[in-house]
């Protein structure tokens, strides 16, 4: 018992090391729409002070791109995601610039409601991929959840 | 007679710097980012599969100095450190030295055999996870590089991109000190669950 909870509070440092965060995603603000007709949703994302992420395409083929893919859309049809325009920034350890984004910008949904979605609430569900690195060192590929929240007139 | 004279002068005052210093053609170095012996704690043993799928130990280096780099092939300034450990490992592989390199890719050799081979690694490669990380801290940021000595303790940790010179001292000064693993170190230090060291990125 006592080697259990001497394990675990060795192990405490490594879990929290491993839970930092360098993107958070803010809630979308809920999107009203009719059957037919087109919604944009934004995603407002922010990226750490002193952090940067790949761009979605970023120009070397070896690092990980910024990546937003639904897992549920519900009464929601398409999900085309319109990313931003990237930065392009030298670091010390690259000889050219690479595409990456900072700071806070928004990533854009384009869904069109079913021509038979049911009138009410839903939500639509997604997984946004991400890879940081400061300037001296990176991070593991992490994952956020998103959730967009919808009601249907 | 005038001519003869500086000559002895000059042994003379060569003599006296290397009773002081050594006349040892190799340089002396003083690594600041090496712990002092008592602060070493032994590194963790560890049992992973290189590119011929042979099992790697830690303890197969016993004896030797081992910079032990964890890595990505998706990490820009861990490909800045590469050729350095390349270089070193040319140049001090006679001399009781090896790199070992540690890729925490999830992908596994379908990305890191290209990679390597792209950039020539002369030195042998493992692939990781998170239990390696775990028993060295929770290596999150890479490239993070550990130095061990001889007897198998970790002298320096660099956390993210770190200078040549840093490097080039730390195993320098480690391949000065005399020494080889001991069996208590090996002991200690295999099954080894949990390290009393942090690396967090301060």
């Amino acid at each position: 018992m006592l080697l259990t909870l001497l394990a675990a509070g060795l192990f405490l440092p490594s879990t929290y090391a491993q839970s930092k965060e360098y993107l958070t995603v803010s809630e979308p603000v809920k999107v009203t729409g009719k059957r037919n007709a087109a919604v944009q949703v934004k995603i407002p994302v922010v990226v750490k002070e002193g952090y940067h992420v790949n761009s979605n395409k970023p120009n070397e083929e070896s690092l990980i791109p910024l990546k937003l893919t639904w897992t549920a859309t519900g009464a929601l049809e398409g999900g085309t995601v319109t990313y931003p325009k990237p930065a392009l920034e030298k670091y010390e350890f690259t000889e050219q610039p690479l595409s990456v984004y900072t700071g806070a910008f928004d990533l854009v949904a384009n869904f069109k409601v079913a021509a038979s979605a049911p009138a009410g609430p839903g939500a639509a569900t997604g997984k946004l991929r991400y890879q940081a690195c400061s300037s001296r060192a990176c991070y593991p590929p992490k994952t956020v959840d998103i959730t967009i929240s919808y009601q249907i007139q | 007679m005038l001519l003869r004279r500086p000559l002895p002068a000059f042994a003379t005052a060569v003599l006296v710097a290397c009773f002081f210093v050594g006349c040892s053609p190799q340089r002396t170095v003083k690594a600041e980012s090496l712990k002092p012996d008592k602060d070493r704690r032994p590194a963790p043993e560890f049992a992973l599969k290189d590119a011929n799928g042979k099992t790697v130990r830690l303890e197969d280096y016993k004896g030797k100095v081992v910079l032990l780099d964890f890595f990505a092939t998706w990490c820009g300034p861990c490909k800045i450190e590469i050729p350095w450990f390349m270089e070193f490992e040319r140049k001090h592989k006679d001399k009781g030295f090896s790199v070992l390199g540690v890729s925490m890719d999830d992908e596994g050799w379908e990305v890191v055999k290209p990679f390597l081979a792209d950039l020539g690694v002369n030195y042998r490669v493992v692939i990781g996870n998170d239990s390696t990380a775990q028993l060295y801290g929770g290596v999150d940021a890479l490239p993070t590089t550990f130095l061990i000595d001889r007897t198998g303790k970790i002298a320096a940790v660099h956390i993210g991109l770190a200078s040549k010179k840093e490097f080039e001292d730390g195993v320098e000064q480690l391949l000065q000190a005399p020494g080889g693993i001991t069996k208590d170190v090996a002991d200690a230090s295999r099954g080894r669950a949990f390290p009393t060291f942090d690396v967090r990125p301060k």
